[in-house]
């Protein structure tokens, strides 16, 4: 939706909602913008000091100065409103996982745990670094916590970023709905090797994804 | 405090006696000469903290490329003639804590406090001078400190400026030991200092009024700081606190913010952030209040809505206090609280908004006179309002999801800092200069380097926008690791020409008022034509700002093309024409 204005293209499911809320900021900033502008510079050009002209005494004006708090603070109010419920589904509840991975940042890497054949994280569940594998149109569900500073798990092609605290885990859920391979980088300042620490998302087909987990799994 | 107290606690002063150029230049207690110590010291901060600046932006654009040049610098901030990854990581750091701590807030509250406050107000002094001058030294301690840091081993501090723990913590996390430990102590020094000034602002603006200068005729200017030094005495202890833990943790083996001690990693961005908050707009109300003198002594107009530019710094100082949490949308905290701390972010747009509105009025139906101070002021408002607009899309928190942490919040932190403060700091200094210094800086000059910063202020920082929407992050030294960034490298070498232009042009700063100090014309005691107190005073004023009896004050501090008057001014000081009409 808004490739055309630099972003990278969304394959998530939320991003449509995270760009449409960008978009309609940005249109209500452009225009105020515009509006202060053109009143500001017309203001500048009109009244320059010209000899013999004197400025005209005016202190102020109450009915305006209730006109544009008002104006101001609904819009700043609905704002607030309206990006509520998208905050709410992205981080306070969305819908049942189907996938689940545990997944431990930690200086410079993201160790990615799949669960082993049985589903479970025991012993025969198996740990990557830096590659994370997921199906296709499918919700999963990850663990999110960091091993020693605080990391920050951003994916730029799912609007989608959460801080990798040490001491605690954090639920993070996401949806992709197109194949291929996307960035995982850091966001958080984590040290020295902060930049270039980066993971890679596969979006794959069920089938792929399958496949890809039987030979992580005969390998290990 | 009556003013008649005050000149006679001050009157054996105004009797002229030579003190020794110890006490007269160094070990001052004089107000305006502390105010230009304030100056001088944060002029040549700058410098460090802008050459920092221009080492990433060599680095962004060259990433890991050897410049002979740059073995000239201490081992801290290259390796081998080249920046790489630890010395970036210092070099941001210590940008933003030296023009925080040590440029920003020493400008506009060490030196304009000192030297507006008793001149604008009508006193002849602070009400604590020894406090006074010891606060300009304890400062200049911590400034001691932190340049230190530059020089000792493993460099200095290299977490950031907001120096998140546990990375902040333990020094194996970040490969930096004592320069961590220089920069918690440096700023627990500068807090000290901080609180000193604003102990004496607060009590000097509650005392020693003039006669007739009641609360709603002090100028905004003197409004700003006050509210800015209320901020200060409350908020900084807090980071005091925080950094103090942080040494513990550090040096004495506790686990504040160690989880695997039992430690809260978020603790400490709760109570930075709690400071924090507080402290943007301790940096930008000060800014505000110039601006509100430039734009209204410029358009020889009253300052449109006079009490609500007032109540909406006022607001401003209270809401600051329950934003904190929204540099924490992202980090853990619980998310339902991000809910509630986006509300409170939105509204505190609301009194940002107020205060644009009422600045543009003061320009309507006025008479513009475009100086170099009235140019930096108008871009005051003009940056102020892209920066706070832009403030609006990190305040939604599913859109801050996406920016937060890239380049986005950096264009929009530059735009409040450097586009509003620096550009009201800039115009002070033309404004103020005569009074300071007695001559008149160069307009000319002034102008030109007035329109070579405005046009590349906006070329280094407008695109930052454009690099955060392409999801750039901040804080990493070589955007080239990204494949995903790639396309985004003709911007960054773009910036990073412009930052040296914007750089290079500061000079001008400099050589204007190195010339001006000595060539420049002399100034008369009132060369604007304004209204305010300080140009009752000669320029510059002696000790005890008014060589007679301190003004009495008949009026608001803004009365530009009265009716009452012939001139298109009628100063504060000037005594009704019918006597009886005199302010009790």
């Amino acid at each position: 939706m808004l490739e055309h204005m630099y972003f990278p293209h969304d394959i998530s499911t939320f991003g449509p909602q995270v760009d449409w809320l960008f978009l309609l900021i940005f249109w209500i900033v452009v225009i105020t913008w515009a509006a202060v502008m053109i009143a500001m510079v017309v203001f500048m050009f009109k009244y320059r000091h010209r000899p013999g002209r004197k400025a005209e005494y005016i202190e102020g004006n109450t009915r305006l100065e209730i006109v544009w708090t008002t104006v101001t603070a609904v819009i700043m109010i609905a704002l607030a409103f309206m990006s509520r419920s998208t905050w709410a589904e992205i981080k306070e509840h969305g819908p049942p996982g189907q996938v689940f991975y545990k997944v431990a940042a930690k200086q410079f890497n993201w160790e990615i745990t799949y669960p082993g054949p049985n589903g479970k994280f025991d012993s025969k569940a198996l740990t990557v670094e830096n590659e994370m594998h997921v199906p296709v149109n499918q919700v999963v569900r990850i663990d999110l916590t960091s091993k020693d500073v605080i990391h920050s798990f951003f994916v730029p092609n799912m609007r989608l970023k959460q801080d990798a605290v040490p001491g605690r885990t954090i639920h993070v859920w996401f949806e992709a709905k197109e194949p291929g391979q996307y960035a995982i980088p850091c966001a958080e300042l984590c040290g020295f090797g902060h930049s270039g620490m980066q993971g890679t998302l596969t979006v794959e087909s069920e089938a792929d994804f399958q496949k890809w987990l039987k030979d992580q799994y005969a390998n290990q | 405090m009556s003013s008649t107290a005050a000149v006679a606690i001050h009157g054996a002063h105004g009797e002229h006696h030579e003190l020794s150029f110890w006490r007269t230049y160094i070990f001052s207690e004089d107000h305006k000469m502390i105010g230009r110590q304030f100056l001088f010291v944060a002029l040549f901060m700058m410098s460090i903290g802008g050459l920092m600046a221009m080492l990433m932006r060599l680095d962004l654009a060259w990433p890991d490329t050897q410049f002979s040049f740059l073995s000239i610098l201490p081992q801290s901030l290259q390796n081998d003639s080249a920046i790489t990854a630890n010395t970036y990581n210092a070099e941001f750091t210590m940008h933003a804590t030296i023009m925080i701590f040590f440029v920003v807030m020493p400008i506009l509250v060490g030196c304009f406090g000192n030297f507006l406050i008793p001149l604008m107000i009508g006193a002849r002094d602070m009400a604590f001078p020894k406090l006074n001058m010891l606060s300009f030294w304890v400062s200049a301690a911590a400034g001691v400190i932190m340049m230190a840091s530059f020089w000792v081993l493993g460099g200095p501090a290299a977490a950031g400026w907001t120096s998140y723990a546990p990375m902040s913590a333990v020094a194996l996390y970040t490969g930096v030991d004592w320069g961590q430990n220089l920069w918690c102590i440096s700023l627990i020094v500068l807090g000290v200092g901080s609180l000193m000034g604003s102990i004496n602002y607060i009590t000097t603006i509650i005392n020693m009024r003039a006669k007739g200068m009641y609360f709603f005729r002090m100028p905004l200017v003197i409004w700003s700081l006050f509210i800015t030094a209320i901020l200060l005495l409350l908020a900084l202890p807090v980071l005091t606190t925080a950094l103090a833990l942080l040494l513990f943790d550090r040096l004495g083996g506790t686990h504040f913010f160690l989880p695997a001690g039992g430690g809260e990693p978020l603790l400490w961005q709760h109570l930075f952030w709690f400071f924090g908050h507080p402290e943007v707009y301790i940096m930008i109300l000060p800014g505000m209040g110039i601006a509100s003198e430039l734009i209204a002594t410029f358009s020889r107009k009253p300052i449109f809505g006079y009490r609500a530019m007032a109540y909406a710094m006022i607001s401003i100082a209270f809401l600051s206090w329950i934003v904190w949490g929204h540099h924490m949308f992202q980090s853990g905290m619980d998310p339902a609280l991000g809910t509630g701390f986006m509300l409170t972010t939105m509204v505190i747009g609301v009194p940002s908004a107020i205060k644009t509105f009422n600045w543009l009025g003061t320009l309507y139906k006025g008479d513009i006179h475009y100086t170099a101070a009235m140019l930096n002021g108008l871009s005051f408002v003009a940056m102020f309002v892209i920066g706070g607009l832009s403030g609006i899309f990190m305040a939604s928190t599913p859109v801050d999801m996406y920016i937060h942490d890239t380049y986005f919040i950096v264009a929009h932190i530059h735009y409040v800092l450097f586009g509003g403060s620096l550009f009201a700091v800039f115009g002070g200094i033309t404004y103020w200069f005569p009074k300071m210094f007695g001559r008149m800086m160069n307009e000319k000059l002034g102008k030109i380097h007035f329109w070579i910063t405005f046009v590349a202020f906006n070329c280094t920082f407008f695109p930052m926008h454009i690099l955060g929407m392409g999801g750039h992050m901040r804080r990493i030294y070589n955007p080239q690791q990204y494949d995903f960034l790639k396309p985004l490298e003709p911007i960054n070498m773009f910036i990073s020409i412009s930052a040296f232009v914007l750089g290079a042009a500061q000079f001008l700063l400099l050589a204007n008022m190195i010339w001006s100090y000595f060539k420049g014309e002399k100034a008369t005691e009132n060369p604007w034509h304004a209204n305010t107190l300080e140009w009752s005073a000669p320029s510059p004023p002696g000790h005890g700002n008014w060589p007679g009896a301190i003004p009495v004050v008949y009026r608001g501090p803004y009365e530009y093309s009265s009716p009452e008057s012939a001139e298109d001014y009628l100063p504060q000081w000037q005594p009704p024409e019918h006597a009886t009409a005199a302010a009790d």
